[in-house]
């Protein structure tokens, strides 16, 4: 029975320190502790909950490096009100951190075996703290593998990051696009698609999706015709959420609680709701 | 011929027929090579080939007046190009171009054709292998025509 | 703890508010305010609905005046006790903007000045608020709000001698007798020549507040009168639900009939959700002034029957009343059971009561258990 030590529902104040954009609507945000406190340390999948003075807040998974101490980086998609203002913050200027909460990416269970991380679109971002985890600590697991699909070649994150992966020791990182246009000379089509090209032994492989759940059905679809068994495959799951700290109701899933049981939910869990409409 | 005899008979695609079958398929094969910015084939020309790709990137496209070509899938490695050979009117629907210097076997659909109308074992083996990946590729076109990481639907 | 039962004068509940107010408590229990019996301040024993009693049925609530004096003749009105220690608007915090920056002011809405006695508990309220407890503070976290409200408070139950006919606390094992969980506990003996109550101690802290009462240990007889009250109100239950296995049924009848039906009724206005008193569902929002430089963060009471309360991407994700109404009902009986480890329903009937429509459900739940029911039974017409 976990007690955070201050108050779970008042955020603490961070700083902008840098913005980055990353397409034409999404931009990375890097944060640090306002009046030099201690910034908290966090485990991949986790998220924290954004305060923007006068708007609100959002739930939005850390997307940076876990080892790196001092400041905590997320990417943010302006899609509505509220993610609009958080993506405008200037450096300097103040942001409300609550957090971390939620469970985290498999990486213990993963060790020694074989990592296929899915990607699509936005779904980049949650897992980018699992990749530098994994790579890391690269002797600790077998072969990683990262399928990353987005809508078209201008909405593919972290390109420097993609580029550096590809070059690790047996690593394989695949993109596609499921609109290509005039200059794109990599793989177009959906990210399913991209299994054709990797060879998987399922017996000894965990996978960990991200991204729009319509995706992840596809993806789980083609990882247990691949022969991967249910419990070896991990999602990151979505709902509203108002509090993170399973109180307010809003992100039940089934009988879960999306802030305290999830984000990331072993497929075995889940299978039987993601097949329910309105669930 | 020997290298494409493994090639055909090692296939996926083709895992499973009858020694008879392939060796009629290798009978109607033959290596192709297609230097980047090359088109393998062309929307309206007559069909009477399909490609198993062997290495390099195929990119299925239709022309748009305005915005020029607009590339719909890419196929690689593995994977089967071209059905309409087996479907008539027997006329390609897309243009397909090599991207990358793109290495292929291909095969006498128009020959092949003829085989399995004479034999319908043959025939049905095919359309099997076929309907398998059209079943594929119409489920992957379904997904991308969901466009699931778009906002503001 | 001592194992004791006292008698009193009914007179002595007044003596009882003040001795109760004279410890530092802050007392609240029902009266009768708009045609209803709600929870306020008692300064008196005449605040208490003297001589009044409830008539309920689905959708529909009536008082009328009863032939006797009985300061307890009814059961549950339309709030509970989740109003003082969950309460329905709260402040979290407040920040005031300075220049390009803005300060975390961490000042909440303050508690209470003086903890509450709760003076009127009934069985199943009393079990609600343990499952509240539950969620609020033995789960991951503790919610300070309902902590520093629940903490050093004085529950005065009251068993109930007579039931309403949307009372359905023996099925879910509530009541209507108070077994554990208050400080005194209360079975009123009403005769025509003699109004007693009799009391039952539950803590050291009750023993203290019963020993500044005047009375005299019960009798046998008057503890075999205060049972046979209490079996009469057990004998007027009407409702029953079948619990058995209900976990598993409703998860496996995600698709049954019955939801379209219930659906075809429900106005998804979410009366059941204010009036249950283990709803516990919140939602934040923003406030800020007219200048924009001062902002507040309140939390207030959220129902899943709102079309937004699912809102993700752009659509809600229950958007259908079918959904909504299956999920309240769907949580309430069955996952609240793996999440917390008991039912999150206690019998107490509001939701039956309260519903514009009378959607009763332990009629629902009736219904999804008999394999042979569909959409037509209530055919409206409608496709």
């Amino acid at each position: 029975m976990a007690i955070l030590p201050t108050d779970p529902m008042v955020p603490d104040p961070y700083r902008v320190g840098q913005v980055w954009k990353e397409t034409s609507d999404t931009f990375t945000l890097a944060l640090e502790p306002a009046h030099g406190a201690a910034c908290s340390r966090f485990s991949p999948g986790q998220f924290s909950m954004l305060y923007v003075f006068g708007v609100g807040e959002l739930p939005i998974s850390i997307s940076g490096d876990p080892e790196e101490p001092g400041r905590l980086v997320y990417t943010v998609r302006s899609v509505g009100q509220a993610t609009h203002a958080l993506v405008s913050r200037k450096p300097g200027e103040m942001v409300g951190v609550r957090g971390p909460f939620g469970g985290c990416w498999p990486l213990a269970q993963a060790r020694g075996k074989d990592v296929v991380l899915v990607a699509g679109g936005l779904g980049l971002a949650p897992l980018r703290p699992a990749i530098y985890q994994v790579l890391r600590n690269r002797k600790d697991y077998g072969r990683v593998i990262l399928l990353y699909g987005g809508r078209s070649p201008r909405d593919l994150l972290y390109r420097k990051d993609l580029a550096a992966w590809v070059r690790q020791p047996d690593t394989q990182v695949l993109s596609t696009v499921d609109y290509g246009g005039l200059s794109w000379r990599g793989h177009v089509g959906v990210v399913t698609t991209l299994f054709r090209y990797v060879r998987l032994q399922p017996a000894r492989t965990v996978a960990m999706l991200c991204g729009p759940e319509i995706m992840m059905r596809f993806v789980t679809r083609e990882l247990e015709s691949r022969g991967l068994d249910e419990s070896d495959i991990y999602m990151s799951m979505e709902r509203n959420m108002k509090c993170a700290v399973g109180f307010c109701g809003h992100c039940q899933y089934g009988p879960y609680f999306i802030c305290k049981d999830g984000p990331v939910f072993n497929y075995s869990k889940v299978r039987s709701l993601l097949e329910k409409y309105e669930m | 011929m020997e290298t494409l005899e493994r090639i055909v008979a090692e296939h996926p695609f083709f895992a499973g027929l009858e020694p008879q079958y392939i060796q009629l398929l290798v009978g109607c094969a033959s290596n192709v090579r297609f230097e980047s910015g090359k088109y393998i084939l062309r929307e309206g020309e007559e069909a009477s080939q399909f490609f198993l790709i062997r290495q390099g990137k195929v990119a299925l496209e239709i022309s748009a007046p305005h915005l020029g070509p607009l590339i719909m899938e890419t196929l690689g490695e593995g994977d089967i190009l071209g059905w309409s050979w087996l479907i008539p009117p027997y006329h390609w629907r897309l243009d397909a171009r090599a991207v990358d210097l793109t290495r292929a076997i291909a095969l006498d659909g128009k020959c092949l054709r003829t085989k399995c109308e004479q034999n319908h074992d043959l025939g049905y083996e095919l359309l099997k292998r076929f309907a398998h990946i059209m079943e594929r590729r119409l489920e992957a076109t379904r997904f991308q025509l969901l466009d699931v990481y778009a906002v503001g639907k | 703890m001592p194992e004791k039962t006292a008698l009193v004068e009914a007179g002595q509940i007044e003596r009882l508010i003040d001795v109760l107010q004279s410890r530092g408590y802050e007392v609240v229990g029902p009266t009768v305010r708009d045609q209803a019996i709600v929870y306020d301040r008692l300064e008196k024993l005449a605040d208490l609905p003297v001589g009044w009693t409830d008539e309920q049925e689905a959708g529909s609530y009536r008082l009328k005046r009863r032939q006797d004096g009985a300061l307890f003749g009814y059961v549950v009105g339309p709030q509970s006790w989740k109003k003082y220690l969950h309460p329905a608007d709260v402040r979290l915090f407040s920040a005031q903007r300075q220049g390009e920056t803005f300060r975390i002011l961490s000042n909440p809405d303050p508690p209470p000045p003086r903890r509450y006695a709760f003076l009127g508990v009934r069985a199943c309220d009393l079990a609600a608020i343990a499952v509240q407890d539950r969620v609020l503070l033995h789960d991951r976290y503790r919610d300070p709000i309902y902590q520093v409200r629940r903490e050093g408070i004085f529950i005065v139950a009251v068993n109930c001698t007579q039931a309403a006919a949307t009372c359905f606390c023996t099925s879910m094992g509530t009541g209507p007798k108070a077994q554990a969980g208050f400080d005194l506990a209360l079975t009123e003996l009403l005769s025509p020549d003699q109004h007693r109550i009799l009391i039952e101690v539950g803590s050291e802290v009750g023993a203290e507040v019963l020993a500044e009462l005047e009375h005299v240990e019960a009798s046998a007889k008057a503890e075999r009168e205060a049972a046979s009250a209490v079996d009469h109100a057990r004998s007027q239950i009407q409702r029953k639900m079948d619990t058995t296995g209900i976990r598993d049924l409703l998860y496996s009848n995600f698709d049954h009939p019955r939801w379209d039906n219930v659906a075809q009724r429900c106005l998804t206005c979410a009366n059941c959700t204010m009036v249950c008193p283990t709803c516990f569902c919140t939602t934040v929002e923003e406030v800020s002034d007219v200048t924009g430089d001062h902002a507040e963060r309140w939390r207030r009471w959220d129902s899943c029957f709102t079309q937004s309360f699912s809102y993700i991407h752009g659509g809600s994700v229950r958007s259908s009343a079918k959904s909504r109404y299956r999920q309240w009902m769907t949580h309430k009986l069955a996952s609240w059971i793996d999440q917390f480890g008991s039912s999150g329903c206690v019998g107490c009937g509001r939701c039956i009561t309260w519903c514009p429509v009378g959607i009763d459900i332990t009629e629902e739940v009736a219904a999804i258990r008999d394999a042979t029911a569909s959409a037509g039974e209530n055919d409206h017409g409608n496709a």
